[in-house]
């Protein structure tokens, strides 16, 4: 199956590990993979502030980027989600709006393309240790990916995953949320941090970047010992 | 109490928000109360995605066709011995309020929850017109007594204070001795109304929904306080936002199950009454003379625009009860008597931008909001529909974010540009970098910073990684 990665610029720039494992992941899964390299960044941050002319510019960079690609797989449920609002933005264009709505349906967050595309349950991975997950708001409500992740880390082998309190609250992040909100957001970050905390485990996943940059920085802020991992670095994880 | 509650700007407020620890567990332990309780109700009703949209149809054919409705029951109420007026601004609804109370010589009005008397500000108006006003909603009366407490919740208005909070306003006002139980609390309460119940002209209500096919109205209540507003005075006024109508009774069932599902988690609630014009002939009790004042203020502004949907609202506050940003800063913060993601739609709506403009930006977009919502209103996408209106119809977004963000679509619609901005992105910031974090940002990123770390941009990026793998040089 061939595959092009939508890396993310999160990913891409602060988090290239986790690209690395989800090229490597994908690969062990056997698919061949590409990295369409004019891609840049999927439009959220403007969108969700209202500039939306701008969006548009961006959008129509992105779909021309993945107008060959067969599926495109992001390691970010949120990111996903936002190449699927991209018709949104072309009620006026049909032309736009046929190929935005092309992209949306091959486009894929990286646990749903594992479960739903490739029927895979079992990735073989291997992490002894103590975890909790935590849900991102836009890959659960608005990608609707409520138990991929799950069911992909109950085969992770020796891994415990312990429920979360109050896992349907968002962490706070909200992209500019988290800088124009710093007062509400550092409160909904903190009282996050202390059920990641309750569940006394040593690793909280995620996946998402954003909101492991945002649960991640408030954890180092505050000088918990607690390991913030991206799924896919888990899901690629092999301890011999 | 107007819509707008308080002159403290909106960062003043949510400080105060955050900082009322009081405010706060009251707030969580309710949230999580009535989280539970909704998820039970609509579990065990079964295909709730079915019966929500269903109520989203009804609620949007209701919408398109509101003239049709509104003439129907006009029509109807008439014909039924009562009198209709519409109200297109606050001012002529108070007007016309306060005209029925003068022409009745009423002395004293009992009056049932509702919001939108709360948005018209009518207590007042009534009492310059010489009323004495007695709010009987046990929640509005604690409010009242305690020196006009705006609300702070759709359904529960004070929902903010504590039941010794509560105690200290019935002893301080009231003359109060006992304890701080809530039945002891709401036996003192009772008997203090009872007596206003008996004594009062005019009784007002709020109208949950008025069915167009019969010119009746329904109120929907736990504490019957409504039936007695209703049963006693002789006259009685009841007043509507526009948009609260139903075609027939069929659609008023379906609504009433999403509203008390949705609202406290019950199936139905303890009173649902159903009136229906002036009493008849022979009737024991009802009014003599009965009257529907029906709001606009605003509503019809939204017909037809891209916030329409936000009228589909059936005042439930599910959406308030599962967001996490009302969660931390409490109803008031809000500075509207509509509180929480409704609040932060319909307020700027209403009350405009001036007044409202940091009320769209105060959500981080969860959708937790747009997924409770019984009749399927897209919250958030609303909330970013009022972020585009401010930026590009408005234009009054900060000059510094228009640069950045004219600087961003450069950037992400031009590969080179991007490359070339991520490569450089490691050396700018390594100043500021220390243990592969960054403490203290510069500019924009500081008020990240101020509470969290910030990773340091990696010094390969994935895709010179992925280049050198590509090149077999992994």
């Amino acid at each position: 199956m061939k595959v092009s990665l939508f890396i993310t610029c999160l990913a891409d720039v602060f988090y290239s590990n986790v690209g690395k494992h989800t090229v490597e992941l994908l690969e062990k899964l056997g698919c061949e993979v590409d990295f369409p390299e004019q891609q840049t960044c999927c439009g959220q941050p403007a969108y969700n502030s209202g500039y939306h002319k701008e969006t548009k510019e961006v959008a129509k960079h992105m779909i021309r980027t993945f107008e060959d690609s067969d599926y495109v797989v992001g390691p970010s449920g949120s990111c996903v989600a936002m190449l699927r609002e991209y018709g949104h933005l072309f009620e006026n264009e049909p032309a736009w709006k046929e190929k935005a709505e092309k992209l949306a349906s091959k486009s894929f967050e990286l646990t749903q393309f594992i479960v739903e595309v490739l029927k895979v349950e079992n990735v073989n991975a291997s992490l002894p240790a103590c975890a909790t997950y935590h849900k991102s708001c836009h890959m659960t409500r608005l990608l609707g990916v409520k138990d991929a992740p799950g069911k992909l880390l109950d085969h992770v082998e020796g891994l415990e995953v312990k429920p979360l309190p109050n896992s349907q609250d968002c962490c706070g992040f909200g992209g500019t949320f988290s800088v124009k909100m710093v007062p509400i957001s550092e409160q909904m970050v903190d009282e996050k941090v202390q059920h990641v905390e309750e569940t006394g485990a040593d690793i909280l996943i995620g996946a998402d970047c954003g909101c492991l940059m945002n649960i991640g920085g408030r954890i180092n802020r505050k000088g918990k010992p607690i390991k913030v991992m991206h799924i896919a670095e888990v899901l690629n994880s092999e301890v011999k | 109490m107007a819509m707008k509650i308080g002159e403290d700007k909106f960062f003043e407020r949510v400080d105060k928000g955050v900082q009322n620890t009081f405010m706060r567990n009251a707030v969580v332990s309710a949230q999580e109360r009535m989280q539970g309780k909704r998820l039970a109700a609509v579990e065990e009703l079964g295909n709730w995605e079915e019966w929500r949209k269903l109520g989203e149809e009804i609620r949007t054919h209701t919408l398109e066709n509101i003239d049709y409705y509104l003439e129907q029951l006009s029509e109807n109420v008439t014909k039924r011995g009562g009198h209709v007026f519409f109200a297109s601004t606050k001012e002529e609804a108070n007007e016309y309020i306060s005209k029925v109370a003068k022409e009745k010589r009423a002395k004293k009005v009992v009056k049932s929850k509702s919001m939108v008397t709360e948005e018209i500000n009518l207590n007042a108006a009534l009492e310059k017109a010489g009323c004495e006003v007695i709010e009987t909603d046990l929640g509005e009366y604690i409010l009242q007594l305690d020196d006009h407490d705006p609300p702070s919740h759709i359904v529960v208005p004070a929902l903010h204070k504590n039941k010794e909070q509560i105690r200290d306003t019935f002893k301080e006002k009231r003359g109060y001795d006992k304890s701080e139980i809530p039945e002891e609390l709401a036996l003192f309460a009772r008997e203090q109304l009872r007596q206003e119940f008996l004594s009062a002209d005019l009784g007002i209500t709020g109208c949950n929904f008025a069915v167009a096919e019969s010119g009746s109205i329904s109120l929907v209540t736990n504490e019957g306080n409504a039936g007695l507003v209703t049963a006693l005075p002789k006259t009685q006024i009841t007043v509507m936002g526009m948009e609260r109508i139903v075609p027939t009774w069929e659609e008023l069932d379906i609504l009433v199950s999403l509203l008390c599902r949705s609202s406290v988690g019950q199936k139905l609630t303890s009173y649902i009454t159903g009136l229906t014009g002036p009493k008849d002939e022979g009737d024991v009790d009802g009014p003599e003379e009965f009257h529907l004042v029906i709001v606009d203020n605003g509503r019809s502004n939204i017909l037809g625009t891209e916030f329409q949907s936000a009228l589909n609202c059936i005042r439930c506050a599910a959406c308030v009860n599962v967001c996490p940003v009302y969660r931390h800063i409490g109803g008031h913060s809000y500075g509207s008597i509509y509180a929480g993601p409704i609040g932060a739609v319909l307020t700027p709506l209403l009350g405009g931008y001036e007044d409202y403009k940091e009320l769209p930006y105060a959500s981080s977009l969860c959708a937790a909001c747009t997924d409770a919502c019984p009749v399927k209103i897209p919250l958030h996408e609303l909330l970013i529909k009022h972020r585009r209106k401010i930026v590009e119809d408005e234009k009054k977004s900060p000059f510094a974010e228009k640069l950045a963000m004219k600087g961003y679509q450069l950037a992400a619609s031009s590969p080179s540009l991007y490359k070339a901005g991520t490569k450089s992105a490691s050396t700018v910031m390594a100043p500021f970098t220390q243990s592969n974090s960054i403490q203290k940002g510069p500019g924009p990123m500081k008020p990240w910073t101020d509470v969290r770390d910030f990773p340091a941009p990696n010094k390969e990026r994935f895709r010179d990684w992925y280049k050198k793998r590509e090149k077999g040089e992994e």
